[in-house]
């Protein structure tokens, strides 16, 4: 660092090397630089399957009706102030964000043992609560499964915390590596966090069922694990909200403590007003006051408090009946339409005898699918075809219409047939 | 256990004994953290039930009837962007708009640093959230510097580069017995600094004090500040708020600009637009050239992503909507220029009614302050009265909030003031 060498005190700043001198250009991050790729695009059939945001069967950019409605109610709302929320955000919001995932008749709640917090999105939820970890919780690592969503290793690494894996997706069956689960998670330091993706797995869209979770949750209990769960597809995966949180719920009431990290990007379409919540099961009451009074000195010094809109949008709908219903049909039909288009891809990909076994594509839940697809073929897609999707083979689904289905599968099956050894094709 | 078993059914049966191991809490040993100094004011002055309470703790502005205002500009503004936009994700940086109209607010409208293409800058989650990534970036990039904060300042200031693990010193700026600027001890605190540090330095309207450097101590400021190769790095949450002009409030920044300093910026919506609770703001970087400003970007950027990935779209959507159209810009500038009006009138009201009632003390402070705070002397014990005999709420650095002055408390607050301190 040139500048800090002892100058001279005539030198003149302006006139010496920049601070920003040996700077470099940080490389781009994926998602970011797919979605930029495919802008510069000028191909009219381009498809742009590579980041989690849903969008119409026109492609375009989906905002729900009743969060049109709810915004148009709170722009005319001529007693609604500005001001700062609280450190941990709307009070409201918090209470039916928790009970929206633990379940209104949640024993915890009732008990007052659960902490939950706004925060900004699911990524500073995560990031707050790995902070929150380092600060007070004995045990410094943290497991995320094998693979997951790629902006997991640098919220947990930001907060000082190390990184393991336990295996989770067997690349070979395409399905739930359940054994090699167990065994890695049994194997794993006691006390260690583990991070679950509580339905609707990014990247794979692989779960575990209901018996598979009862078994990981009494391995957690067994081996005093401490279960971290990222929530940001609830009402997506099944369609259902409450059978989407069926883990967290198995979780949050056999009386052990747990952290859940939610988001409402997806399930209410809010991607850009970034709104999330921490939530913290604890033993007590007591213990969980005390946690929330520490959760606030660790975001004062990161944002302060939370930004209003979106949590204003989403306390609005989850306490109308009327507006929740509304808001439950269009995740249905938004969840109905990616199963319509998972059938129609593996329709389409088995009618034109594209070699492999394809049902993966029908298995897998939520918003993605581990197509299967290796790097050679997806960069085969993106060159000949024009389209872009992640290099590990998933694509967003929700980014898929159904008119878009056929050109797609030409590309698969043009993609599997081209990476062949050729005296396969026979 | 037994209640637990009963109230959650068969899952609850078979696995009791895997959550009855677990007696005790992870978290039994974590404390209860200490009330936030400021925050903590208002959570206070909310559960009392006086009818007399007054607020002059946190930094919202309230009209003359003691409310919180929401712009005729913002509203209209709303308007026009309710419903009818998609809320994907901004770029990472933060909407493009919103930050090139910050960077005119700062460096100036025609300023050819942005025409150049010289200046980093992205959207950050309010005048915190800026300082929170600049930290960060200094501790990434240079981890052996410390920062060096004004005695007082904004207790966050302390918080942020802590949690950001940079080290901190102090440098002189208030003088308590004159209630103004330390000048001569903060220019030796300049001096003796190890060359090449890190000093910040709040643009207009100082928080806690209200005291600024006047146009010529800021010049020499920078003078010094060059001379040792110090990096300047401006807090400015108040932009408008001092003066009730946004030009004149960029001063001292515009200062530096000339004498060839390389800052760095925090921006803050919150006052200005009123946009407290929309978290919006913005962190600027000056470099050398547009290649240095792509990289230094492209680094912030990695420092927001294992953060909050992408900055809130809303209140970006206001101001972007409010400065980009003229008439509304227009009106934007009136209803600050009120604002800071109403600040100044209850400072010459505040001190005139002290002085009326035949205070022994000197009130000049009041009005040689400037900005949304006076730092009125008042010492802890002092503010703990007013508290607690008059139901008046205030930071206990004897920080007044002139914001929440208004001519229906005012006699109030000096009769009170006056009570405490004859």
């Amino acid at each position: 660092m040139e500048y800090l060498k002892p100058m001279e005190p005539t030198r003149i700043h302006s006139n010496g090397d920049s601070l920003f001198q040996d700077i470099t250009l940080a490389p781009d991050i994926p998602v970011y630089a797919t979605t930029a790729a495919y802008s510069k695009d000028p191909c009219p059939n381009k498809l742009h399957l590579g980041i989690g945001v849903y969008r119409t069967e026109e492609g375009k950019c989906h905002t729900l009706n009743v969060v049109k409605q709810v915004e148009q109610t709170l722009a005319n709302d001529l007693s609604a102030d500005k001001e700062y929320l609280p450190i941990t955000g709307m009070p409201e919001f918090n209470k039916l964000s928790a009970e929206l995932m633990f379940g209104s008749g949640s024993p915890a709640i009732k008990e007052s043992r659960v902490v939950t917090v706004q925060c900004v999105s699911g990524c500073l939820s995560l990031r707050v609560g790995a902070e929150f970890l380092a600060k007070h919780y004995h045990r410094h690592v943290v497991y995320l499964p094998e693979p997951t969503y790629g902006n997991h290793p640098n919220l947990i690494s930001a907060a000082g915390l190390t990184l393991k894996t336990y295996r989770y997706y067997d690349p070979k069956t395409l399905v739930l590596d359940f054994q090699g689960l167990l065994e890695d998670l049994g194997s794993a330091l006691t006390g260690a966090i583990v991070l679950f993706h509580a339905c609707g797995h990014n990247p794979t869209g692989v779960d575990p069922t209901c018996q598979q979770w009862e078994q990981i949750r009494q391995l957690v209990r067994q081996r005093g694990l401490l279960p971290f769960f990222d929530c940001a597809y609830q009402g997506l995966v099944s369609g259902n909200l409450d059978d989407d949180a069926q883990s967290i719920r198995m979780f949050g009431c056999d009386g052990g403590e747990c952290l859940v990290a939610q988001s409402y990007s997806k399930n209410m379409g809010l991607y850009g007003e970034r709104i999330g919540s921490l939530s913290i099961v604890c033993k007590t009451a007591d213990v969980a006051r005390r946690v929330e009074s520490q959760l606030k000195l660790i975001i004062r010094p990161l944002y302060s408090n939370p930004p209003i809109h979106g949590a204003a949008i989403v306390t609005a709908i989850l306490k109308d009946r009327d507006l929740y219903k509304k808001w439950t049909n269009e995740l249905k039909a938004m969840r109905d339409r990616l199963v319509q288009v998972r059938r129609q891809l593996y329709d389409s990909l088995c009618n034109k005898g594209t070699p492999g076994d394809w049902s993966h594509i029908i298995k897998q839940v939520g918003m993605y699918s581990f197509t299967g697809l290796n790097k050679d073929e997806v960069d085969f897609l993106t060159r000949e075809y024009h389209i872009y999707m992640s290099s590990d083979g998933r694509i967003n689904i929700g980014g898929l219409s159904s008119k878009a289905v056929p050109y797609f599968a030409d590309a698969i099956h043009d993609a599997v047939l081209s990476s062949l050894p050729s005296s396969t094709l026979a | 256990m037994a209640i637990r078993r009963a109230m959650s059914g068969r899952i609850m049966d078979r696995t009791a004994v895997f959550g009855a191991r677990y007696m005790s809490s992870w978290w039994r040993s974590v404390q209860p953290a200490p009330k936030d100094p400021i925050l903590g004011v208002t959570e206070a002055f909310l559960a009392d039930q006086s009818p007399d309470k007054v607020n002059v703790g946190v930094g919202a502005y309230r009209d003359d009837n003691g409310k919180p205002v929401v712009l005729e500009c913002v509203r209209e503004a709303e308007r026009k962007i309710a419903g009818n936009l998609n809320m994907e994700y901004l770029p990472m940086g933060g909407s493009v708009k919103m930050v090139e109209e910050t960077l005119k607010l700062a460096y100036g409208e025609n300023s050819e640093l942005i025409k150049e293409k010289r200046i980093a800058a992205v959207q950050a989650l309010s005048g915190t959230g800026a300082c929170r990534l600049f930290a960060d970036f200094q501790k990434r990039f240079f981890p052996d510097s410390q920062i060096y904060i004004p005695v007082p300042t904004w207790a966050n200031h302390h918080n942020i580069w802590r949690d950001a693990q940079v080290p901190q010193k102090t440098y002189h700026y208030y003088h308590p017995e004159s209630k103004g600027l330390d000048f001569a001890a903060m220019i030796d605190d300049i001096k003796n600094a190890p060359n090449g540090s890190f000093f910040l330095l709040h643009a207009c309207a100082h928080n806690p004090t209200g005291v600024d450097p006047s146009e010529e101590q800021w010049r020499e400021i920078s003078h010094h500040i060059k001379a040792k190769g110090h990096f300047a790095f401006f807090d400015m949450a108040y932009q408008g708020f001092a003066s009730g002009d946004p030009e004149k409030d960029a001063k001292a920044i515009r200062i530096f600009l000339e004498d060839g300093h390389h800052i760095g910026i925090a921006q803050s919506y919150a006052k200005n637009m009123g946009l407290y609770g929309q978290r919006v703001g913005c962190l600027s970087v000056l470099c050398e050239d547009e290649k240095q400003a792509v990289a230094v970007k492209s680094q912030l950027q990695q420092l927001a992503r294992p953060m909050y990935s992408n900055p809130p779209v809303h209140g970006a959507l206001i101001v972007s909507t409010i400065l980009s159209d003229p008439d509304l810009k227009k009106q934007w500038l009136k209803e600050v220029k009120v604002m800071a009006d109403r600040i100044i009138g209850m400072r010459t009201a505040l001190r005139g009614n002290l002085e009326k009632l035949g205070s022994p003390l000197s009130w000049q402070h009041i009005t040689n302050q400037i900005g949304m705070f006076c730092y009125s002397g008042l010492t802890p014990e002092q503010v703990d009265r007013l508290t607690n005999e008059f139901h008046i709420y205030m930071t206990r650095n004897g920080r007044i909030s002139m914001a929440g002055v208004t001519t229906g408390n005012v006699k109030y607050l000096a009769n009170a003031i006056h009570e405490v301190t004859k």
